[in-house]
């Protein structure tokens, strides 16, 4: 599947530049300049990044590089100057890296010049300044299989609570033996459903105005207990489950409730070789509360693009040009194109596999925090958390962990003292 | 040689040396000492696709002026070294003092990420090292004893392993040794245990990660050995068998003390490489039970927030590692050395 991905990636781009070559003079209103883009890869950036590469012509040059591990290139290939990218793909936990290492430029010109068909709600504000145009809206919601809750009696859960309860009749009555599927993979998967959870809770991450953590609580230890409860229904091996594998499991028939990102939900029975029972069994609803709480246990995200700082005027109006290009509306006249994401493009009409990620916003779920530490704590629980989640610690020595492996960190980078 | 000679001779090699490596260390070793300055903190008003909130961001022109001011950053001394992600000096000093048993004691190290992860790499290291030294040296005695026409073949497939990228090969392993997997599978059959999952836990990931590092290191330990039989000295094993020593007689007498410089030279290596373990924490996405300094090194360039002051302190900590690791072997080559000019 991996070689498959990387084989669609080659062709994609390869035929994104034969296009480009044959329409020779591409419409995008480029004269010069170079555009050199490095970000995630899924589906929807693909499309975005073929958008971007079909403005080439004989005086741009247009490059991507989407790569799942664009998060480790990205800082390093833009704080050179001239910089390696012109462009960083980014979300709104990504964003912060770039801007505390003060790589991205604010694009208020630009919009005023080029961005007149942007829409406002796309533009990422931070201080009044756009440093940011988005155009895809992300969210973790329910996926389940329709035909075994079915079978099980079980309706379909709105509280996580009902979820366990839902995964223990299925296990129960043996129609799976882990009913449950999730992305707990140590490390950055199994810290985001922390965030979840917790935010779930209710609970806040920092001390008010400050950067001192503070998740060693009442509702932290609930957040852990509730990971733990629901991954005695998941597979052994939850730990090295990220949302690929997650899907796999999912694909594979051995999953009846997952909590999965809403960009993966397009994809996740199109693939070949499904079980007939999985492609017609397979449902969304919105993202799941937990202990009684209103908000739901989800972030909202978005995905966008950044220009570099330390690029010429030039190179930056063309990567600007390029990438308002390949989001313009017309894009999703494409079907495919349209089912991709949730677009926050104009003209968007939801699709069946975006009712997820709608149905979270509509439920006031809360947007990942855009805090300049937050990145920090994030990697002290994706390293922390896994002994708890093994049963080999307590969950108030798991935060306690949690917690100093963060102070160490903040203190590292100057918002400690 | 002249040392005029000797010098142009070695000037190249000079040269690339403190290239390549004198310079990386000290940038290393003085990144380990800075770190980022004080961040200086703004409330702003963000708005996106969700509406607007008030949070907190990095005061860029502010801090432009810090860096300004001082390149490298805030001196730090050894503090990153001593901190909690590091050497943990205070927390260390607490358990300690805190200390209940002795077992305690190791149990609340273990809980330390640098200690938790020198508790895997050095275990890793002293098991995995010996282990592929003995099969090496057993699959080049079995394959040198072939039929010269049998040889090239059996040659070629005892180095695949070798010649297989670590993260290729450990992500392979990874897939096979999965519940569902063929490996996976089999164990399950043969230990009787349908639940069985090499993969929930941890001493079972310590045993695959173990085998796998013999797998993909023995070829090497096997190629060396090999090269080395060649050189073999007939006319002593010659006499050996006149005397009627066995086979093993032979080996033990013969072989192994021919063969026993190698063995220095191949520990060497293996101590070095081992000790800098990585590629099958990644490819068997084994950082929940194992970890080792190289994958911290990794896990701090690759989290949302660099830590590069962080990287560059466990860096220095590897290279002291291995030069402590390195050190007897290292002496018992300039006391040989010593002894034979």
């Amino acid at each position: 599947m991996f070689l498959k991905k990387i084989t669609t990636a080659v062709a994609i781009s390869i035929a994104a530049t034969a296009a480009a070559q044959a329409a020779g003079h591409s419409n995008c209103g480029i004269d010069a300049g170079r555009v050199n883009i490095v970000g995630n890869e899924f589906p929807a950036i693909q499309t975005v990044g073929a958008g971007a590469v079909a403005c080439a012509n004989d005086n741009v040059e247009v490059k991507t590089n989407l790569t799942a591990d664009h998060q480790k290139i990205n800082v390093a290939g833009m704080t050179s100057n001239p910089a390696e990218y012109t462009s960083a793909i980014v979300a709104n936990s990504s964003i912060v890296a770039l801007m505390n290492e003060d790589v991205i430029r604010p694009l208020d010109d630009l919009v005023a010049k080029y961005g007149q068909d942007l829409k406002k709600n796309q533009l990422i504000t931070v201080n009044g300044k756009v440093m940011a145009v988005a155009f895809m809206a992300n969210a973790q919601h329910l996926v389940y299989r329709a035909d075994v809750l079915e079978e099980a009696g079980v309706e379909v859960p709105t509280t996580y609570e009902e979820m366990l309860a839902g995964a223990k009749k299925i296990r129960d009555m043996g129609i799976l033996e882990n009913p449950l599927g999730g992305s707990y993979k140590a490390g950055w998967n199994l810290a985001q459903e922390f965030n979840n959870m917790y935010i779930g809770h209710g609970g806040e991450f920092f001390k008010p105005g400050s950067a001192e953590v503070d998740i060693n609580n009442e509702k932290g230890v609930a957040t852990l207990t509730m990971l733990k409860s629901l991954s005695e229904y998941m597979s052994p091996d939850f730990l090295t489950h990220d949302s690929n594998a997650t899907n796999a499991e999912y694909r594979a028939g051995n999953v009846a409730m997952m909590n999965m990102w809403g960009s993966r939900a397009a994809g996740l029975v199109t693939e070949e070789g499904v079980p007939q029972e999985v492609v017609d069994g397979f449902a969304i609803a919105g993202p799941m509360t937990v202990a009684g709480g209103d908000t739901p246990a989800t972030t909202l995200w978005w995905d966008g693009w950044t220009v570099a700082k330390n690029i010429s005027d030039e190179d930056a109006t063309a990567t600007f040009k390029a990438l308002t290009k390949a989001i313009e509306p017309a894009i999703l006249d494409d079907a495919e194109v349209a089912t991709q994401a949730v677009w926050l493009i104009d003209g968007y009409e939801p699709t069946e596999a975006a009712k997820g990620v709608f149905a979270a916003a509509a439920a006031n779920s809360v947007p990942y925090p855009m805090v300049p530490y937050q990145g920090l704590l994030h990697s002290a629980l994706g390293a922390e958390l896994s002994d708890f989640m093994q049963g080999k610690e307590s969950a108030e020595q798991a935060l306690a962990d949690v917690e100093a492996a963060y102070t160490a960190a903040a203190k590292e980078q100057g918002f400690l003292n | 040689m002249k040392h005029k000679t000797f010098f142009w001779f070695f000037l190249p090699t000079a040269l690339a040396m403190l290239l390549f490596i004198a310079f990386p260390i000290i940038s290393v070793v003085i990144q380990s000492l800075f770190t980022p300055h004080e961040a200086v903190l703004l409330t702003v008003e963000n708005c996106g696709p969700f509406g607007c909130k008030t949070e907190t961001s990095i005061d860029q022109e502010a801090t432009a002026a810090l860096k300004l001011a001082e390149p490298l950053g805030r001196f730090a001394g050894l503090s990153i070294y001593l901190d909690r992600g590091h050497l943990a000096v205070d927390e260390v000093a607490a358990l300690w003092s805190g200390r209940e048993s002795l077992g305690g004691f190791f149990d609340g190290l273990k809980n330390l990420p640098f200690y938790r992860a020198m508790y895997f790499t050095l275990t890793y290291t002293f098991v995995v090292t010996p282990l592929l030294i003995v099969l090496g040296f057993a699959i080049a005695v079995g394959v040198n004893s072939l039929h010269r026409h049998l040889k090239g073949l059996v040659i070629f497939f005892s180095l695949l392993p070798m010649i297989v990228t670590p993260l290729i090969g450990s992500l392979i392993l990874f897939w096979m040794i999965d519940s569902r997997g063929v490996l996976g599978s089999a164990i399950q059959f043969l230990a009787d245990d349908p639940d069985l999952s090499l993969k929930a836990s941890t001493a079972l990931t310590w045993i695959t990660l173990m085998v796998y590092g013999v797998w993909h290191s023995a070829p090497f330990a096997f190629v060396v050995f090999y090269a080395g039989l060649q050189t073999l000295p007939q006319d002593t094993l010659e006499s050996a068998m006149i005397d009627g020593a066995s086979r093993w007689q032979q080996i033990r007498y013969v072989v192994i003390p021919h063969l026993m410089p190698l063995v220095t030279f191949v520990a060497l290596i293996q101590l070095m490489d081992n000790f800098r373990v990585f590629e099958p924490i990644v490819g068997f996405n084994a950082e929940a039970h194992a970890t080792s300094l190289s994958w911290i090194i990794f896990n701090d360039l690759g989290g949302e927030t660099r830590l590069l002051s962080s990287a560059a302190a466990t860096s220095v900590l590897t290279i002291i590692g291995v030069a402590i690791l390195l050190s007897p072997v290292l002496v018992r080559t300039w006391r040989d050395f010593n002894a034979k000019t």
